[in-house]
This record gives structure tokens, C-alpha cells and sequence, in this order.
């Protein structure tokens, strides 16, 4: 699919501009930073998975995390959340230094995260899954917990907040039904909606988009752009670069653990480090016209991939000779 | 072959201290397995602590009855917690396996001559009952009918376990639906999301553990108050049994531990009478009466596969809510 089919957005609201300071480089300093970053890494045997030196993510506003598969994303998304432990580094979050904190804690902060695997909780109904979002539950506590008159009016405000957010996310005819019976796309927003209701102030969403149909897609952009509106801050991974494109502010992309560069999406995608490590020159070329299964124009950047391809196909058909 | 008694016996055991006994355990299982998701394979370690913690202290230190309960459970929290320390970061399977060991490690202390002053070794212990009796408040005589005819003693038993029992099945029920036993309902889905939405799931696991093991530290008790505490029965085939049990009756439920352990206890007994008497009139000719008791056994462990496979959510177990089928 080529830029110019993607699906008009309905109203196309403003990016926020002006993040950073300076001059535009990888670990520019921003203006008002929520997590910042120092000398992060993360190695499993001899592979580094992660090496940042310096990053900040700017507060309320809409920050991808771009890169290769590989790049060391969700390591670093699991690494700032406190699920995997840095050989070294130390970041902060919010002004409150994260580095040895347990997910629980972290979260506790306010900084709240969905996983690449959506993680429904099967065998709870949609309506416990969202409840059991909510912070600082009075009957989590065994012993309070025995006593209900200590925690039912507290869980009724939390059910009424519950019944609100799932009626946004279209789930509230689901609300009585297991989790388990939703499908893979109702399960992201279920995962979303639940991650809002502990009122996080970051959001960081693993791969939002990935197994959700089209027709799913506009509303949960939608979901996370408004995320922005109730000042929130949101920082996602994602492959889908029309999805980037359309509602980040800021895009910052890892190659080999590193941040190789970073930038408002639209400068981002013309750095030339970006277009080689990660986009590649044939981005929006449609792989159907390069073939010659589908008639089509070719822009230059296609033709120069069909004489690749070409070239690809009289080499491998050499080594078939040569091998024979 | 006498019916009437094979029936007798048969209801009978229905309200047994050993049933009560076991559906202690369970109900202890159902904390841990069905709803934390904990496979805790070591049941037969609690229930041994709970009923050497009451029978030495005893026996040894001279304590009241409810003393020796206490120590009972009180050693069944510090298990609960030693255990559960290193191991609660171990995912599923390996707990299985650490736990079974503390199990046998457990029984092995308990077994050892080293300590038999205190723990009686291969002979158990037994004589406890002085304490507990003096405070029977049901005059001497026999109660009762049919097959549920018992003394003074027997009724005391009987009746303080069932009490414990209603009130275990009470807190169970307490903690369960309150927000508590949401998390640990969604520990059993899936502890990294309920990590990553602020909630200390090692605690948690912990309290679970805890919970639970004193429930099964009382079915120790219970089990052992009537009569001895003999090591051959903490065995890990008791823990399977336990497990039997709650499958029966339904892991994540209140009522499905007790119902599966009194029609756990009910068909072992059943069959345990009737075999003997079906081999003695001819019925069977190819086993010896020995034989039949082993088949009850082996019985056991083909209605374990049944019940896994076709009816996983046990007798009251919501159908929806199939604690294998993930």
C-alpha cells in the first residue's frame, strides 16, 4: 500500500512542534523531558541488545520508537518499565530515578505499558479486567478485603470509571463476557482501556497496531491521539510507518540498540542513516509493479529495485548453471 | 457379602475426619492451584506440619490442644514463607518440582530416627488426645443413627472439624470476591500484566501461598486428631490425592474441593468394601482380596485422566472457566 491509499484521517489534528532544544541530533535535549535516559545497556551473553547513551522522551506528546527487528525496542520498552534489569544505566521518570525498580513500583509512578502479546486476562470478564486496573484498591488488601463495607463504595467508583472507558472503546456490550471470548483486535483496546484506568500519566504501547484489522485501526489511532488531548504522554513502538507518520510528534529510531537518529516523523523519514538501517530506498515502491504481477507505473526509486531485482534473478540463475 | 455394612461404612466415611481432612487441604489447593495458578505439588508437607507442629507440641511441650493448633499453622506460615521466597519467581512447572522435593524433604525429617524423641520416626505419634477431649463439652454416650453412630468423642471430632471447615470455606469465600481475589484471579491469567498495572504479584503469590498452607496445615490437624500422626501417609501419593479431590469437585470453586473430597472419600470406601467382598463370593476370580485394594488405587489414577481430559472444570466448576484449557 502506497502513502497516497492510506485511509484519509477524519479530522487531522495538529502534531505538537517545538519538543527539543538544539539543534536536532540523536539524544537531543528536549524541552520538557518525562523520562530521561543515561548510559542504558543491556547485554545477553555477546549480544548487545541495548547501548543508549542519552535519551529523553518529551512530556505530552507522541513519541515512536522505531526500528529493524532486532533493534533492541522491546528491550528498552522492558527496561524502562522495570520488567528486565540494565547491566548499567540509570533513567529517570517524572524526576523519580527508575533504575532497580520493580514493573509494580514503576507502574505504581504512572508510567503504564501494553505488550507486544496482548495480555488479556483470559478467565476474568472484560468488566474485572478493567477493574483490576484501578490504583490503590482499598480491598487488595487481604484483610480488608474480607470486610466490604471498607471497599464497596470505592469499587463502585472504580466500575462506573470502568463502564465510561469501555463504552469509548466500544467494549461495554462485551462487559460481562470472559476476555477470552474477545478478538485479537478487542483485546488490544480491552489491553489499552485497562492500562488507562490506573490514570497513568505515560502510556507506552508494544506494537499497538500489530493484528488489528483496518477497520480497527482509525479508532484506536483515534484513542491514542486523544490520549494526548487528556495530557497524557504516549510513547509507542511500531512497524507500521503510516501509522508513525500520521500521529507521532516525535519519531526515535534504534538500530543495533542504538539510537541512530530521531526527529519530527516527517524529517525522520528523509534522514538517509534512517532510510538505510531501517525503511529502506524502495519504501514506497509497490512490490506487485516490480514484479510485473500488477500493471502499474514505476516512480524511479522502482525502477532502479526491478534492475536490481533483475539482476538478483540472471545471478541466481547463473549459480543454477554454474552449479549444475 | 454384606451390603448394609459396605453401605454403612460407605456414609459413614462421608463425614469422616479424614474427609474433613482432606477437604481442608483442598480447599487449600483451590487457594493455591485453582485460583492463584500455583501448581503446589507439596499439599502433603503442610498437612504433615500441621499435624506433627500440633502433636509435638503437645506431646513435648506440654501445650493445650488449640496451643498445639497454633504451632500447627504458625509452622505452616514459616513453610509457606521459606518455600515460598526463592521459589514464587519460578514459573509453573518449576515449582511443581521444587515443591514435590520440599515435600519429601519434609516427610524425610519427619521419618529420620535422628529426631525421634520428637517426631517418633517409622512409629508416628499418638496419645495427644487428653486436651482436646477434656474440653468435649457432649456428655459421654453414643449419638446418632444409621451409620453416622458415634461416641461422645467421635461427635467432638466430627463437629470441630466440620466448624473449621465452614470457616475456611467462609474466608476463602471472603477474600475471593473481594478486589484481593481479583488480582489473584489475574495472577493465574497472567502475572505480567497484573506486574505491569502496579500490583506486587510476589507478595501476592506469597499470601496466597501462605493462605492456603494453612488450610492444609488444619486438614493435618483435623486428619490426625482422632487418632495418630503415622509418617506413611504424607506421602506424595496424598498430594495427588488432594489434587484428585479438587479436580473432582471443581479448582476454582468453594463447595467443588469439599463435594470432590467427601465423593472421593465415599467411593474409596465403597470400593475398598465392595472389591474385597465381590473376590470373596466369586465375582472377581481373576484377584486376590490384596489385589482389589491395589485396583482401588490404580482406579483413582484412570478417573484423574478422565476427569482432566473430558471434564476439566470438575462437578461445579463453571464450564467457561477451564483452569487447562488456556
Amino acid at each position: 500500500m502506497s502513502s497516497k491509499d492510506a485511509p484519509a484521517a477524519p479530522a487531522e489534528r495538529k502534531k505538537t512542534t517545538g519538543l527539543h532544544k538544539g539543534d536536532i541530533a540523536p539524544g537531543v535535549a528536549k524541552v520538557d523531558p518525562i523520562i530521561i535516559a543515561d548510559g542504558i545497556r543491556r547485554t545477553f551473553g555477546g549480544l548487545t541488545a541495548v547501548n543508549v547513551d542519552h535519551v529523553e522522551i518529551p512530556r505530552n506528546a507522541i513519541t515512536a520508537l522505531i526500528g529493524p527487528n532486532g533493534a533492541g525496542k522491546t528491550t528498552l520498552f522492558n527496561l524502562l518499565t522495570g520488567f528486565d534489569k540494565p547491566d548499567e544505566g540509570k533513567w529517570t521518570f517524572d524526576g523519580h530515578a527508575l533504575a532497580g525498580m520493580g514493573a509494580h513500583k514503576v507502574a505504581r509512578l504512572g508510567q503504564v505499558r501494553t505488550f507486544q502479546l496482548t495480555k488479556a486476562l483470559g478467565l476474568l470478564t472484560v468488566l474485572e479486567n478493567m477493574k483490576l486496573g484501578a490504583k490503590d484498591q482499598i480491598g487488595e488488601n487481604i484483610f480488608r478485603g474480607m470486610i466490604p463495607s471498607l471497599w464497596r463504595k470505592q469499587e463502585a467508583e472504580i466500575e462506573e470509571r470502568a463502564i465510561v472507558l469501555l463504552k469509548k472503546f466500544k467494549l461495554d456490550a462485551k462487559s460481562s463476557d470472559f476476555a477470552a471470548s474477545l478478538s485479537g483486535g478487542q483485546r488490544k483496546l480491552l489491553e489499552m482501556a485497562r492500562a488507562l484506568m490506573s490514570q497513568p500519566t505515560l502510556v507506552m504501547l508494544d506494537e499497538p497496531m500489530a493484528g488489528v484489522n483496518p477497520a480497527l485501526t482509525q479508532s484506536l489511532l483515534d484513542h491514542i491521539l486523544d490520549l494526548k488531548d487528556e495530557g497524557m504522554t504516549v510513547l509507542f513502538v511500531e512497524h507500521d510507518m503510516h501509522m508513525v507518520r500520521h500521529i507521532a510528534d516525535w519519531v526515535i529510531v534504534m538500530a543495533e540498540g542504538q539510537v541512530v537518529a530521531e526527529g519530527p516523523p516527517d524529517q525522520v523519514m528523509k534522514d538517509q542513516a534512517v532510510i538505510d538501517a531501517y525503511l529502506g530506498s524502495h519504501q514506497d515502491v509497490d512490490l506487485g509493479i516490480v514484479t510485473g504481477r500488477i500493471e502499474g507505473e514505476l516512480n524511479t526509486a522502482a525502477i532502479d529495485l526491478a534492475e536490481e531485482v533483475k539482476d538478483l534473478d540472471a545471478n541466481i540463475a547463473k549459480g543454477k548453471e554454474t552449479g549444475k | 457379602m454384606d451390603i448394609l455394612q459396605i453401605l454403612s461404612n460407605t456414609g459413614s466415611s462421608l463425614i469422616a475426619p479424614a474427609t474433613i481432612g482432606y477437604a481442608l487441604a483442598a480447599l487449600g489447593l483451590a487457594m493455591h492451584f485453582g485460583f492463584t495458578g500455583l501448581l503446589n505439588m507439596g499439599v502433603a508437607a503442610f498437612m504433615a506440619i500441621g499435624a506433627y507442629g500440633y502433636a509435638i507440641s503437645i506431646l513435648t511441650f506440654g501445650f493445650p490442644w488449640w496451643g498445639g493448633m497454633l504451632v500447627g499453622v504458625g509452622g505452616s506460615i514459616v513453610f509457606a514463607l521459606i518455600l515460598g521466597i526463592p521459589t514464587l519467581r519460578l514459573r509453573g512447572d518449576y515449582l511443581a518440582i521444587v515443591t514435590i522435593a520440599a515435600a519429601e524433604v519434609v516427610r524425610l525429617l519427619f521419618l529420620t530416627t535422628t529426631f525421634d524423641e520428637y517426631t517418633g520416626s517409622a512409629d508416628g505419634l499418638s496419645g495427644y488426645h487428653a486436651s482436646f477431649r477434656s474440653f468435649n463439652p457432649i456428655p459421654d454416650g453414643t449419638y446418632g443413627f444409621g451409620p453416622w453412630e458415634y461416641n461422645a468423642n467421635g461427635w467432638w471430632v466430627r463437629i470441630f472439624g466440620i466448624t473449621i471447615l465452614a470457616i475456611c470455606a467462609l474466608i476463602l469465600w471472603a477474600v475471593m470476591r473481594s478486589p484481593w481475589g481479583r488480582v489473584i484471579k489475574g495472577i493465574r491469567e497472567d502475572e505480567d500484566a497484573v506486574r505491569a498495572l502496579g500490583k506486587n504479584v510476589f507478595s501476592y503469590k506469597l499470601q496466597s501461598l501462605m493462605l492456603g498452607g494453612v488450610f492444609g496445615a488444619m486438614g493435618g490437624i483435623i486428619y490426625a486428631l482422632p487418632a495418630s500422626v503415622n509418617p506413611g501417609v504424607y506421602v506424595t501419593s496424598l498430594t495427588f490425592f488432594v489434587y484428585t479431590a479438587l479436580l473432582l469437585g471443581g479448582a476454582a470453586t468453594i463447595f467443588g474441593p469439599i463435594i470432590g473430597s467427601v465423593i472421593f472419600w465415599g467411593v474409596q470406601t465403597l470400593l475398598s468394601n465392595l472389591l474385597p467382598a465381590l473376590v470373596n463370593i466369586g465375582v472377581l476370580p481373576f484377584m486376590t482380596t490384596t489385589q482389589s485394594q491395589t485396583v482401588r488405587f490404580i482406579l483413582v489414577g484412570v478417573a484423574l485422566m478422565l476427569l482432566v481430559i473430558y471434564r476439566p472444570q470438575g462437578i461445579l466448576g463453571n464450564k467457561k472457566e477451564l483452569t487447562f484449557v488456556k
